[in-house]
């Protein structure tokens, strides 16, 4: 019998190494895996490369700063463009102590979805004539201009559901999708924490967001409540 | 300086080119407040891009975590709106099926160039969705102001930012004037309340063409 639940979210990161590529699902307050960051937080885990859409806007990523445990993030919004309100990447980041690899929020999507879905890479408009496009192939494409991006995967991908069934199936709640649903399929090993476990059997097949094949652990998500005030 | 429209009058001016029927994304800040001013009469679907189309009002209370809009605020859903993930929300913008895109400025070009994310003096930068929103949606509107506080022009020759994308803005619309990107170059069509044709090419780096009906903004 398949049963994918973990008992407690310490257990679900329990065999996180030290110096992995982690993805973490979410976008500022929706969909972020807090329950789960906070274990990785407990466990210690460092020399992580962060994969998310952004950091320090309201996610509680920012906490994974707090002893170092982050060596770089690749995201697509990192930096405030005004001063107010640092986060603690954003003062670890100008200090050097941390790197940036900052990346268009589509591109980001799709090099994810890419990842998963076992291509090599894709062309797309954004980007061109911009700093991004420095040293990528550029080619013409019936009259326009395209730049090449590559996959993107990573060895773990920490996700937050509305619910989740024992095979590992889940749903999502209001923008919570974001991108939870592309890194769900482009990591070695996926977590899920939700805010409810079901028996397999019990979700709608018709409504299922990301199919179970793709997720390999579920725990329940704790509360915590997230606001972002710019 | 001139005195020009406030924030407000700004995306007044703006809403006005929101036509019913359209799918529109409103980038964060200035963009945003856009939205308060579209005449009820229209029907525009607003896409969010962290994942839904019809998002309604910005919610002070009473707000549920994972239902915000691209700045982060809490908003209400209205009926017929729809959620969907990061990749297929892009999927949607880069396959120009979104009409229209408003997004604030840095610097914008004569020949439509768009700098948005970066002041490279402060470093850093995000650039979020705006590349995606630049060279993906149908029609690029930017709305800023003018000049910077210290009165340096903002539209210019040449970008002397990093570039958001190139030759993506159609119309800009600032406290001072709405212009519009040709292919001839910049054509000034209509001004703020009490603001010269001569006030606005004094605070404009690139050479402005005057529309055959340049007009007073109807606010």
């Amino acid at each position: 019998m398949i049963d994918k639940v973990f008992p407690s979210p310490d257990a679900a990161v329990a065999d996180i190494p030290d110096n992995v590529t982690i993805m973490f699902g979410g976008f500022v307050s929706a969909g972020s895996p807090t329950t789960l960051i906070l274990a990785l937080q407990r466990k210690g885990v460092r020399g992580i490369t962060g994969i998310a859409n952004n950091i320090g806007l309201g996610d509680k990523l920012d906490v994974l700063c707090e002893q170092r445990q982050l060596r770089k993030m690749i995201a697509s919004f990192a930096i405030r463009a005004s001063g107010a309100r640092a986060s603690l990447f954003e003062q670890q980041y100008r200090a050097g102590e941390v790197e940036l690899e900052v990346v268009p929020q589509g591109t980001l999507a799709e090099r994810i979805r890419a990842a998963g879905a076992g291509l090599g890479g894709f062309y797309t408009r954004t980007g061109v004539g911009t700093p991004v496009a420095e040293g990528k192939e550029v080619r013409e494409i019936d009259g326009e201009l395209y730049l090449f991006e590559r996959p993107l995967g990573a060895d773990y991908a920490l996700l937050k559901a509305a619910k989740a069934d024992s095979l590992g199936n889940l749903v999502y709640h209001g923008a919570g999708r974001n991108f939870n649903v592309p890194m769900a399929t482009a990591a070695r090993t996926v977590i899920a924490e939700a805010d409810e476990i079901v028996p397999a059997g019990s979700l709608d097949p018709e409504l299922i967001v990301t199919p179970g094949i793709y997720v390999d652990r579920v725990v329940l998500a704790e509360r915590h409540v997230l606001r972002w005030f710019g | 300086m001139p005195q020009g429209l406030t924030r407000e009058l700004i995306a007044l001016r703006v809403a006005r080119e929101l036509h019913d029927g359209m799918y529109v994304n409103l980038g964060i800040g200035l963009p945003t407040l856009v939205a308060n001013f579209v005449d009820p009469s229209v029907q525009i679907i607003f896409q969010a891009e962290n994942g839904i189309l019809g998002y309604g009002g910005i919610l002070e209370t009473d707000f549920d975590q994972d239902l915000i809009n691209a700045g982060g605020q809490p908003v209400g859903i209205l009926p017929g709106a729809c959620f969907f993930g990061s990749d297929a929300s892009f999927a949607m913008i880069r396959g120009r099926h979104v009409d229209l895109a408003v997004l604030g400025g840095l610097q914008v070009s004569e020949q439509g160039d768009l700098a948005n994310w970066i002041v490279p003096e402060r470093g850093g930068g995000s650039i979020g969705g705006a590349m995606d929103l630049a060279a993906g949606a149908r029609r690029l509107i930017v709305a800023m102001e003018h000049a910077t506080p210290a009165g340096q022009p903002k539209i210019l020759r040449r970008c002397t930012y990093p570039l958001t994308a190139q030759r993506c803005v159609n119309l800009i619309v600032t406290d001072l004037a709405v212009i519009e990107v040709t292919a001839d170059g910049l054509l000034l069509r209509e001004l703020a309340p009490g603001v010269s044709a001569a006030d606005v090419a004094a605070l404009t780096e690139a050479p402005l063409h005057h529309a055959a009906d340049l007009r007073e903004m109807s606010l």
